[in-house]
């Protein structure tokens, strides 16, 4: 029996969390790829619920099926059949492609390690482009997106384009696009990976301080261990399991020695 | 969301000039080609665009195209002129006339040695001309005025007068100046001058009215010179403006009655017959009533004019050879458009990615790569045919068949539509499918 088609317990139901305060929850998901010899268990049997008002963190080794969970949850791909995934208490693999698109334009934030940024757009027009999905007029769009580039001290860079910018700056006007639009949920993948250390933590400090909110879930998946001490959950994932789950009482200053 | 798909397809400028030249280039070369295989066409048929004021020409039942000379009886004419519906009919004599004169040329006194000393002597030219012998009468079929370079067209009725075509007057007059021709305005100064007309900045005689005015003058020296055709003489009254032929051989207008003196005597002169119908009457129709009744073959200017082009296009392999450039084109265009246009998607793959990830539908985004595609075949097809227009602007006046007609235009504009269309197929095919997952990969 390989390590991929091994069982696991699922440890991370919040069994005692009132159901409002779960943004996401997961019953039995897997995500398979491939068939016969090919097939590679991506995720298997995943129970998990993520809660509102939290920063989690997603973390484990390279290969373990992060990403991947993180793509089912957002609903940009679909879980094996018979998997359960709630959002917002939306059965989102119920869903049809249309609804599901809607869905993610109205409730989803997105952040990319490689910030997607669009290149012929200037800064603001990359924060208004969820905003232009959502059916905003161009101009109204664009304002609003330069003041939450202001909110994150990008005012001087709104008509910037992103080659224009630095690492860091980029990964701000993708966290400032992941907002505009007031989603319910952000997910981030690898926000700092691309960064370096100084950089990377001004990043998980603008999550901690403009992203959670109660109504809101904030979901990174990371393997930078130099930022863990910002999320208040902490998951961790390996052979497409979570393994598991702790808490810790957040802080944004760096502890001693942790990262060196 | 369309400001967003322009913004990515002109933000990279190299590519995006890269599928614009595709299109510009293929766009230009089915319409550069098509008008030079138009104007070639055309010229087949020329002599029948410059005979104006007849609707029907009468001709032997045996006559395929224009060039088919089968004279006929000239109780053929009157035979016309019966049937009703004729409003009038009048001959038209078309036949291969041999012209000789003779020029002054300079030739060394020793023949063996050429750069020594030169005795001016005369020499003999002797050119084949197409004679046109028009109506003594009435002229029908003579060029309109407007058409007239130098002298007058009722210089035609002076003894022993002709009208010569002014393209082939190189040949015949070899030893002239040649090299003092006024030139055609450049496209440049055409277009100059259209502007600075509209904007209201110039004012006085057009560039082409200066270079017709300039070319009158030139060909006024050619007036009163003599020939001789079938050792008759004759004296050039005017030179005049002819559609060049298809063949190389300079066109000379005279009466009928002159020309049957201008060639050697045949039994049968007459060539075709000029008629009109009666007003309110079809030319079809007339022309109908003209066969059954005389046994002719009758036909409409037009009808004449398409037989004459596609016996041309059935018997000379024109359009095969043009219709392989035109299609090279088009795929060449295909190609480099295609594939520019499909490389740019395949490129722009991880931002349409992130666009679907954000929640924008499929709908939306084919109609982002339908409207990008729109754009850069809308400026292509513009430019291509701007540029086939400005060739053949260029080039008027010259050698080069070019003629542009309306329909060639929307013909271009499908082709185009279809090579934007197949890239964009191919594009959207990969968008469509396109799992918004990809965002997430490193």
């Amino acid at each position: 029996m390989s390590v991929m088609e091994k069982r696991w317990p699922a440890p991370a139901i919040e069994s005692e969390a009132d159901s409002a305060a779960i943004a996401v929850r997961l019953r039995h998901v897997t995500k398979t790829f491939g068939s016969g010899d090919q097939k590679v268990v991506a995720i298997s049997e995943v129970d998990w619920d993520v809660l509102n008002g939290q920063m989690t963190l997603l973390i484990g080794p390279s290969g373990c099926g992060k990403t991947t969970l993180l793509s089912v949850i957002a609903g940009i791909l679909d879980a094996d059949r018979g998997s359960g995934v709630t959002v917002f208490n939306q059965n989102v693999g119920a869903m049809s492609g249309g609804r599901k698109t809607r869905f993610r334009r109205d409730n989803i934030g997105f952040v990319f390690q490689q910030y997607n940024l669009l290149p012929a757009l200037t800064a603001a027009e990359n924060v208004a482009v969820p905003l232009i999905v959502m059916g905003w007029k161009r101009e109204k769009a664009v304002a609003r997106a330069a003041e939450v580039l202001g909110q994150l001290g990008m005012t001087p860079k709104v008509n910037k384009l992103p080659t224009q910018l630095s690492g860091g700056q980029q990964q701000r006007v993708a966290i400032a696009r992941a907002l505009v639009h007031e989603p319910r949920l952000i997910v981030c993948d690898e926000p700092t990976a691309a960064l370096d250390h100084e950089t990377g933590h001004q990043v998980m400090m603008l999550f901690r301080t403009v992203a959670v909110r109660p109504d809101r879930a904030v979901l990174i998946v990371t393997h930078d261990n130099r930022v863990f001490h910002f999320g208040d959950r902490i998951a961790r994932m390996d052979d497409g399991r979570i393994v598991e789950v702790s808490r810790q009482e957040a802080t944004t200053d760096e502890p001693v020695g942790a990262y060196h | 969301m369309s400001w967003i798909a322009l913004k990515m397809l002109t933000g990279d400028r190299a590519k995006f000039f890269g599928i614009v030249l595709g299109l510009t280039f293929a766009s230009m070369l089915i319409t550069q080609q098509g008008s030079i295989f138009c104007g070639l066409m055309r010229r087949t048929s020329g002599q029948i665009f410059d005979i104006t004021g007849a609707d029907l020409w009468v001709m032997d039942p045996n006559v395929r195209y224009v060039d088919d000379v089968k004279p006929m009886i000239e109780t053929s004419l009157y035979r016309t002129r019966g049937v009703d519906g004729v409003l009038w009919a009048v001959p038209l004599y078309k036949g291969i006339g041999r012209v000789k004169l003779t020029v002054l040329e300079e030739k060394p006194v020793d023949a063996s040695q050429p750069k020594g000393p030169k005795r001016t002597q005369r020499a003999p030219v002797i050119e084949q001309v197409i004679l046109l012998g028009l109506d003594d009468a009435s002229l029908v079929g003579a060029p309109p005025p407007e058409r007239m370079l130098a002298g007058r067209l009722v210089d035609l009725r002076r003894p022993d007068a002709v009208l010569m075509d002014f393209t082939r007057l190189p040949k015949l007059f070899p030893n002239e100046d040649w090299k003092s021709l006024p030139k055609p305005p450049a496209a440049s100064k055409w277009l100059g001058d259209l502007i600075g007309r509209k904007l209201g900045t110039v004012h006085g005689p057009t560039p082409e009215e200066t270079y017709r005015a300039a070319l009158r003058q030139f060909y006024t020296r050619f007036l009163n010179r003599e020939l001789e055709m079938n050792d008759h003489r004759a004296v050039v009254v005017g030179v005049c403006e002819a559609t060049r032929t298809f063949q190389s051989n300079a066109v000379v207008y005279t009466t009928y009655t002159r020309a049957k003196r201008f060639v050697p005597q045949e039994r049968k002169p007459l060539t075709y017959v000029l008629a009109k119908a009666e007003p309110g009457l079809s030319p079809s129709i007339v022309a109908e009533r003209i066969a059954a009744q005389t046994g002719l073959k009758a036909r409409t200017s037009e009808e004449f004019i398409w037989d004459t082009i596609w016996y041309f296009m059935k018997y000379t392999g024109i359009p095969v050879n043009f219709g392989i450039t035109t299609v090279l084109g088009f795929l060449v265009g295909t190609a480099i458009a295609g594939q520019t246009f499909y490389n740019f998607t395949l490129e722009n793959l991880k931002q349409f990615g992130a666009l679907k990830a954000m929640g924008t539908g499929n709908l939306r985004i084919v109609g982002m790569i339908l409207l990008q595609a729109a754009v850069t075949g809308l400026l292509g097809y513009g430019l291509g045919v701007g540029l086939a227009t400005w060739f053949g602007v260029s080039s008027s006046g010259g050698e080069l068949a070019f003629y542009t007609p309306w329909q060639l235009l929307p013909i271009t504009g499908i082709a185009v539509v279809v090579i934007c269309l197949l890239a964009s197929v191919l594009c959207v095919r990969r968008v469509v499918v396109l799992e918004p997952a990809i965002v997430f990969r490193g």
